[in-house]
């Protein structure tokens, strides 16, 4: 699971959630992989992206790479900040761990770069 | 035609059997990117632009790869683990989640640049479990892809309906989670090549876009024209045509009797002072 997802993953389809974001990482497995730099998906997407999640997960998880702690201004010019933002959002990839609803503690297990987020039938 | 949603509930039905079919019978395959292909045009995305898209019942990330050949980022979620198996064995670029689209989307709002589906919708309609209420199911999944979705975005879903009744119950819970749109039918004239698409808006009802393949002239204009074709070739002008008076007005003339001259005039209406 690329942090890109994770920042716009929920658990407010629980039934007594309802905000659940953002969900904490517990990773035990995670792995770095090099995907292609596209500098306009970057640009458009960060709007977007909860900034400050982003941040606590990468740091939390180790990935941090001398990622500012704001988002820098005029960014959409800026390839350092975009590389960097490009390298956190979606090179970094949670193999195993699992994801923790804040609200409830739930934990929903990452197996295989997988979340598993189904829920039983009480939970919805 | 044997339906798989009456066989099985999704996530059994597509055991490592089933999804081992989406990464070697061609003709599944081609059929799904066609469909994807298809969807994806109905899509009306900016030109040019890379999207964030979510792909509800990706399976095995065949429709995920057209995403990625029309350089888009997406992310899929589907309910049977066999299927998203193949799809990291296929090593898709987009992410996978292993959710049941009837327990609602699970993203922030405003998230997606746009929504497609491919031969997913149709399971919501099956109730699997005692819990499974369909109706409730549907609206659960629509309010939250409605919310997840950004304004001016669109979802598109190719499906096979039962009958017409199904067709209506999806559409009547579309709508009532604030999406405008319908049912977009191509090639309606064939009982093979026919896709159902839904075709659901979030900002505002703009016309439908026209299905494929569907007749554009009607029949009863090209009947006349045969008709007159076939009189012609019988050799006979129509009734009270000016050939039909010529011809008329020359066959009197034969059997001497007294004839007017022919003239511009001839055959021509009355002025409405008579």
């Amino acid at each position: 699971m690329k942090l890109l997802t994770h920042n716009m993953l929920t658990s407010k389809c629980m039934k007594a959630v309802t905000v659940g974001y953002p969900l904490a990482i517990n990773a035990s497995d995670v792995r770095v992989s090099e995907v292609d730099f596209n500098p306009d998906f970057i640009a458009k997407i960060i709007p977007k992206v909860d900034w400050a999640v982003l941040w606590n997960a990468a740091e939390s998880i180790g990935q941090l790479e001398g990622l500012p702690k704001e988002i820098v201004e005029n960014y959409e010019n800026d390839q350092d900040f975009l590389k960097k933002a490009h390298h956190v959002l979606l090179e970094v990839d949670v193999i195993n761990g699992e994801l923790i609803c804040p609200e409830t503690g739930r934990k929903f297990p990452i197996n295989n770069g997988i979340p598993n987020l189904l829920l039983n039938e009480d939970e919805v | 035609m044997s339906r798989p949603e009456h066989l099985a509930p999704p996530e059994i039905f597509y055991n490592e059997n089933e999804a081992r079919k989406y990464t070697q019978n061609s003709r599944i395959m081609d059929i799904q990117m066609q469909m994807s292909e298809r969807a994806v045009e109905l899509l009306l995305l900016p030109e040019d632009e890379p999207c964030f898209l979510l792909d509800i019942g990706c399976g095995s990330g065949l429709s995920g790869s057209v995403l990625e050949d029309q350089g888009h980022f997406w992310v899929g979620m589907d309910i049977s683990t066999a299927m998203l198996d193949i799809a990291l064995e296929r090593e898709v670029e987009g992410d996978v989640l292993l959710t049941d689209m009837g327990q609602g989307c699970p993203f922030r709002a405003g998230t997606f640049d746009g929504a497609i589906s491919i031969s997913a919708l149709q399971w919501l309609c099956n109730a699997d479990k005692t819990t499974h209420k369909p109706v409730q199911r549907l609206y659960k999944f629509f309010s939250s892809l409605y919310a997840c979705l950004s304004r001016s975005a669109r979802a598109v879903f190719q499906f096979y309906p039962e009958n017409s009744e199904q067709m209506e119950l999806v559409t009547a819970q579309a709508m009532k989670a604030g999406f405008y749109g319908g049912v977009v039918v191509d090639y309606p004239n064939s009982t093979k090549a026919k896709k159902f698409f839904l075709v659901l808006m979030t900002g505002g009802n703009v016309p439908l876009p026209k299905g494929l393949g569907s007749a554009e002239e009607t029949q009863g204009v090209s009947y006349i024209s045969k008709r007159e074709q076939i009189k012609k070739a019988r050799g006979k002008p129509l009734k009270k045509s000016r050939d039909w008076i010529l011809e008329k007005k020359e066959r009197r003339r034969r059997q001497m009797k007294d004839v007017r001259a022919d003239s511009k005039y001839t055959g021509r209406k009355r002025s409405g002072r008579f």
